[in-house]
């Protein structure tokens, strides 16, 4: 969570060190921190509203926060003289100029960075989009704009990448496209952040989560620890002979309920033992059971226990404050 | 995917141009791959030539009657009531102005005696009765004293104050060659030498003798021609010459002649040394009101109003819609600094539209002014130099508003607002200097204080002092000189961009 170990100037990626900002007398950003490290894929997830999309502007020098640093590369992102070779980034709302054609989209943004048509040609070919890449962009769909986006934030083969819901509108060849390509990103050693409101795009992507709810990151670890600490470490054991079972387990150490994730007739949760230890001490009892199953939580599990307290627009008809 | 999975090398590489020629690169690849916008620039240009080609074939005047040219090559009034007799040779006429009256309507058929400060009574030497031919004149004015004038343009003061019965003025011109001297005086014997002129194209026999003049007066929006009566005593003539008075009206069909008003006529009667003489007209530059049938640059180059439009309406949305798509984001993303960001939109498209401008105003004064001529209007002249000032200050007038749209949009962010907002600025101060009924007064503070100052880029009439007549845009005559006027839009320009790079430097994008 602490920023201070990654802030040696050499360090690439972002890092965002309580971010505060109001709009009139609405926080956005209610002391946001989190650091976004070059080989991996890092998720920022949260409900809408939650200050992702703020937090992005803030690090692209967009927004001005008013307190807080937002660091890219150690610099602060105004003062980097080619940007994009720092930071490439695709934002909710970057739609280009209906009347021009994709390419001189990206051939203006080249331009800005002293890059070259070639270079332009480059990532159109890389995020398929040649056929359509002399064509007005108001012609483009949703997923083809998200892709367009995509060629721009690669244009100055920059080290971070930063990319706001870029899976909106994506049909899912797009989306399995997407996930690749951030894997692939991720891969040859470049900070990767990625938004989203919805976790399960999360999955099998993200390396790393940070959860935002109400202007602040209420959660930043590995996904593999995340999920360990939803999971426990209980096992789903199903037995017509609960009571037995019960018995001899809890001899053994472990504390059975009949309640957990997967409730049922002839279903308890056992937490405490492994799954191996249960399997040979019912047997051993000669106590019959069905099923014993290591529970896995999923993101979603994770997510909704976290941002229970923090969704800003529940969707009970209560409305909220 | 195809990338090998090697440890990314931050940074990039960092070569070739750097800073602002960069920004000013991509905002020039941003404008010109627009089609709209090089289409809206390409039409603000065909405007200014397809209006100049409508301003040339609307008029038709092959009929008119010749414009009197000067020896200046200007357009002249030369008009008078002309009581002469031929002089040859060197010589000299002396004559007493006892009196100067002026006649001006008050309705329809109601002449009343009123005071035209211009009127001219006096001595002339001139090249015969050739409406344009070379002269030189010393005169008693209605509110000017005693003056001497030659070649239409040259006017000096003499002696000041009216002449009347009590206090007559003499006045005496000698010709020696082609110098020609003029003296005034109070009493008849104390000469005071008012001007010693050099007239070219006076031939050996020139016409000599007494001239009254009486210019239109201003009433409100319009002039109203006048007649005027002089009384002159002592009429002596010295040279060789000869023969008796002729009393003949200068020019009376000229285009700069309005003719003479109800009931009245120029005449010459004499009786006892003393003639009573009664003319209308002029003997003075033409202006705009006298010689309304004439075309100018600035009537060639009308289509600059509408090509304002298209230039505001490209100009305004170039920055708007960045802010409609929410482009404005990666802009700002792909060059953090701001204030250089706008600066190069503002060069992009100033650059562009000078040149679109340039080109539309060379090619349309040209086209205009030839269209014109062949239906036989006249057009006012201008040097080469000051038509180029035209075309360049119409094309720099344009780029500036483009930039002073470009300045309103970035303020506004707001495409419909900040077009209207650029066309109130702009364009309709310049439609209401061009109503003919606007007051003068009115008229001229508009083309002072308001961005339309600007276009006294276009003036290519030059007011003379010596006549009186109604200087107002409309007619061609603007306050400011072309290049104060057009400061005074750069002026705006400037605050309203630098407005514009404070607010986007401080708000949020």
């Amino acid at each position: 969570m602490k920023p201070t170990a990654i802030r040696e100037p050499a360090a690439t990626g972002i890092v965002v060190a309580g971010l505060r900002k109001r709009y009139g007398t609405t926080p956005a950003l209610d002391g946001m921190s989190f650091t976004v490290r070059p080989g991996l894929v890092t998720g920022l997830v949260g409900p809408n509203g939650a200050g992702k999309s703020t937090t992005m502007r803030v690090i692209l020098g967009l927004d001005a926060a008013d307190a807080g640093t937002a660091l890219v590369d150690g610099r602060p992102y105004r003062s980097l003289r080619r940007p994009l070779n720092h930071l490439g980034s695709l934002l909710d709302a970057a739609a280009p100029h209906p009347g021009r054609s994709g390419r001189d989209h990206l051939l203006w943004l080249a331009h800005a960075q002293g890059l070259t048509a070639r270079r332009v040609d480059q990532v159109i070919d890389q995020v398929g989009l040649t056929p359509a890449a002399r064509r007005k962009a108001g012609g483009y769909s949703l997923g083809m704009r998200q892709r367009l986006g995509i060629a721009a934030a690669l244009l100055g083969d920059p080290p971070t990448l930063m990319l706001d819901e870029p899976f909106n509108g994506m049909d899912p060849d797009g989306i399995i496209w997407t996930r690749r390509l951030l894997r692939s990103l991720a891969a040859q050693g470049r900070a990767v952040l990625v938004s989203s409101h919805l976790m399960g795009e999360m999955q099998d992507i993200a390396d790393h989560l940070v959860v935002v709810g109400r202007g602040r990151a209420v959660a930043d670890a590995a996904v593999t620890e995340l999920l360990a600490a939803a999971s426990g470490d209980r096992v789903v054991l199903r037995t017509p002979a609960a009571a037995h079972a019960t018995r001899i387990l809890t001899r053994a150490g472990a504390t059975v309920t009949a309640t957990g994730p997967h409730t049922g007739p002839d279903t308890v949760t056992v937490s405490g033992l492994p799954a191996e230890r249960i399997v040979t001490l019912l047997g051993g009892n000669a106590v019959p059971f069905t099923e014993v199953t290591a529970h896995r939580a999923t993101l979603e599990d994770v997510y909704l226990e976290l941002t229970r307290e923090t969704v800003e627009f529940p969707t009970s008809p209560q409305a909220p404050r | 995917m195809t990338r090998t999975a090697t440890p990314h090398r931050p940074g990039g590489s960092e070569s070739g141009r750097d800073g602002f020629p960069r920004v000013l690169h991509a905002e020039w690849t941003k404008f010109r791959t627009v089609p709209g916008w090089v289409s809206g620039t390409v039409t603000a240009a065909l405007l200014v030539v397809l209006f100049a080609a409508l301003a040339g074939i609307s008029a038709d005047q092959k009929d008119a009657p010749p414009v009197p040219i000067g020896p200046g090559g200007g357009p002249v009034t030369d008009s008078f009531y002309f009581v002469h007799r031929p002089l040859t040779g060197n010589g000299g006429v002396t004559v007493s102005v006892s009196a100067l009256h002026s006649l001006i309507p008050t309705g329809p058929a109601d002449l009343r005696p009123g005071a035209v400060p211009w009127a001219k009574a006096g001595l002339i030497i001139k090249d015969g009765t050739r409406p344009g031919s070379p002269y030189a004149a010393i005169m008693v004015t209605g509110g000017h004293g005693v003056r001497m004038q030659d070649g239409y343009v040259h006017d000096t003061a003499g002696p000041s104050g009216p002449a009347t019965a009590a206090s007559p003025r003499w006045l005496r011109l000698d010709r020696t060659g082609d110098t020609i001297t003029g003296h005034a005086s109070t009493d008849g014997t104390h000469w005071t030498k008012v001007r010693t002129v050099h007239v070219t194209g006076l031939g050996p026999t020139a016409h000599i003798g007494l001239f009254v003049a009486s210019p239109p007066s201003v009433h409100g929006m319009g002039t109203r021609g006048t007649v005027s009566t002089a009384v002159f005593e002592d009429l002596r003539v010295h040279g060789h010459g000869g023969g008796g008075w002729t009393g003949e009206q200068v020019g009376p069909d000229s285009p700069t002649f309005a003719g003479y008003l109800a009931n009245t006529t120029g005449s010459f009667t004499g009786s006892g040394g003393r003639l009573t003489v009664t003319g209308a007209g002029d003997v003075a530059p033409a202006v705009r009101e006298t010689l309304p049938t004439g075309g100018t640059l600035a009537d060639i180059l009308t289509g600059t109003f509408a090509a304002l439009v298209a230039v505001t309406v490209v100009a305004a949305l170039s920055i708007t819609t960045e802010y409609r798509t929410g482009l404005i984001r990666l802009t700002l993303t792909a060059g953090p600094s701001r204030a250089r960001v706008l600066l190069a939109k503002a060069v992009v498209l100033g650059g562009v539209t000078f040149a679109a401008g340039l080109a539309g105003a060379l090619l349309a004064v040209p086209l205009g002014e030839r269209l014109a001529r062949t239906n036989g209007v006249y057009v006012f002249p201008a040097t080469s130099a000051t038509e180029l000032r035209v075309q360049l200050g119409t094309a720099a007038t344009l780029a500036t508003a483009s930039i002073l749209a470009l300045s309103l949009g970035a303020v506004l962010r707001h495409g419909a607002g900040a077009v209207t907002a650029a066309i109130v600025a702009l364009v309709l101060p310049h439609l209401l200097t061009a109503v003919p009924f606007m007051p003068a007064d009115a008229s001229n503070w508009l083309a002072r204080v308001t961005p339309a100052a600007a276009f006294s880029v276009q003036q290519t009439l030059e007011r003379p002092h010596q006549v009186t007549s109604i200087y107002t845009p409309y007619n061609g005559y603007y306050p400011l000189a072309p290049g104060a006027g057009f400061a005074v839009l750069a002026a705006y320009a400037a605050v309203t961009l630098a407005v514009a790079a404070v607010l986007l430097r401080r708000r949020d994008a």
